[in-house]
């Protein structure tokens, strides 16, 4: 295992996340693959205690994670932008059975993209969950990444928010291929 | 098939299953049994009611947990029968009632309605059980078996009439049908 320092920060965040993640008593993740979130699905696939659910859309996590808090295990969804628009009408379930939701999404669409594609999802990826009611934050350096995932879990487990943190582009870096 | 005489058999037989309801006369249906704290009731998030099951089924492994939907609503979620064969669940199975129709809506001729067969697309996904019933013996045949221990996901088609019932409706309150519904697995409202 690689060390917390505080100047390992800016390498070693999925690890980090992949931690306070874990304090928290996190034991299901659901996800669709994306290229910035390499690190921390392969923690967590490796993780027996946790069960790891790969999905067809993004929108099959949120209807997981609210079954998994009826039965009192507390799960993370982890996903790109993209994905974001796929979720809208199923965001309805946590927000109105106010049952506690925590997305990590990696942007795209915003900083240096290369692709076009993803330019209209990744432009409104933060209106469009503000309009069905989740609140977003978004983290631009890993120690404010950190830093924010780790109350934003607090929030949703012990305050039953639906809590999306955005993983900006610039702070991933160019999709390299 | 009366669906309502279906979903009795079903229910007067769950031995302590944990029951999500997918949206429309499903709910009406399993509400008409009787209301319960093991109930979980949706009233929309259509395409939500097999993937909250397997959320709870992955939650809740020492309980079985049964799924009870229509066609139309499992439709919207035709990518989970693949999500659920792949997390393999032994204490999940899917109860669509079908009849190969939007219901709700105007009962306009639904995929099943037009030769598409859940249980056939299960099997190839790997669900360890499939099948479809198409009278009330083999709904009781059906209890029977979903008492056995599974290997893996089941998912069960229940060919019933088109038509609309009177409705019987649970409790539109989210929050409260959760909370009493943790409430009954014990966990305090938080």
């Amino acid at each position: 295992m690689l060390t917390g320092d505080s100047e390992n920060t800016d390498l070693d965040w999925p690890l980090q996340l992949y931690r306070i993640l874990k304090e928290k008593q996190v034991q299901q993740m659901s996800y669709v693959p994306d290229a910035g979130h390499t690190a921390l699905i392969n923690l967590f696939l490796n993780d027996h205690d946790v069960c790891a659910n790969v999905l067809t859309t993004e929108e099959e996590g949120v209807a997981i994670g609210v079954g998994a808090w009826l039965g009192g295990m507390r799960s993370v969804l982890l996903m790109q932008s993209s994905g974001v628009g796929n979720c809208i009408n199923m965001l309805s379930l946590p927000v109105l059975t106010r049952s506690p939701l925590l997305m990590l999404v990696t942007m795209r669409g915003e900083w240096n993209e290369f692709n076009p594609w993803q330019m209209p999802m990744g432009q409104a990826t933060q209106a469009s969950l503000e309009a069905v009611g989740i609140s977003v934050m978004r983290a631009d350096t890993p120690a404010e990444l950190i830093e924010m995932t780790e109350q934003a879990a607090n929030m949703a487990y012990e305050s039953d928010q639906q809590i999306a943190v955005l993983i900006s582009q610039r702070l991933i870096g160019k999709k390299k291929w | 098939m009366n669906r309502r005489d279906a979903v009795e058999k079903l229910l007067s037989s769950r031995q302590g299953a944990l029951v999500v309801t997918g949206l429309g006369s499903p709910s009406y249906d399993v509400h008409a049994c009787g209301d319960r704290d093991d109930n979980y009731y949706l009233w929309g998030a259509m395409g939500g009611a097999a993937l909250t099951g397997l959320g709870l089924a992955q939650a809740q492994k020492g309980k079985r947990v049964m799924v009870i939907t229509g066609d139309g609503e499992q439709l919207m979620a035709f990518g989970s029968l693949a999500t659920i064969a792949v997390a393999k669940p032994v204490n999940l199975d899917i109860i669509v009632l079908d009849n190969q129709h939007f219901g709700e809506t105007g009962m306009q001729v639904s995929h099943t309605g037009q030769g598409i067969d859940f249980a056939t697309i299960a099997a190839s996904c790997g669900f360890a059980r499939t099948g479809v019933m198409t009278t009330l013996d083999q709904v009781d045949q059906l209890c029977i078996e979903l008492l056995q221990p599974a290997s893996g996901p089941g998912l069960f088609v229940l060919k019933i009439a088109a038509e609309n019932l009177p409705r019987s409706l649970p409790p539109r309150d989210a929050v409260f049908v959760k909370n009493r519904f943790r409430g009954h697995l014990g966990f305090d409202p938080s």
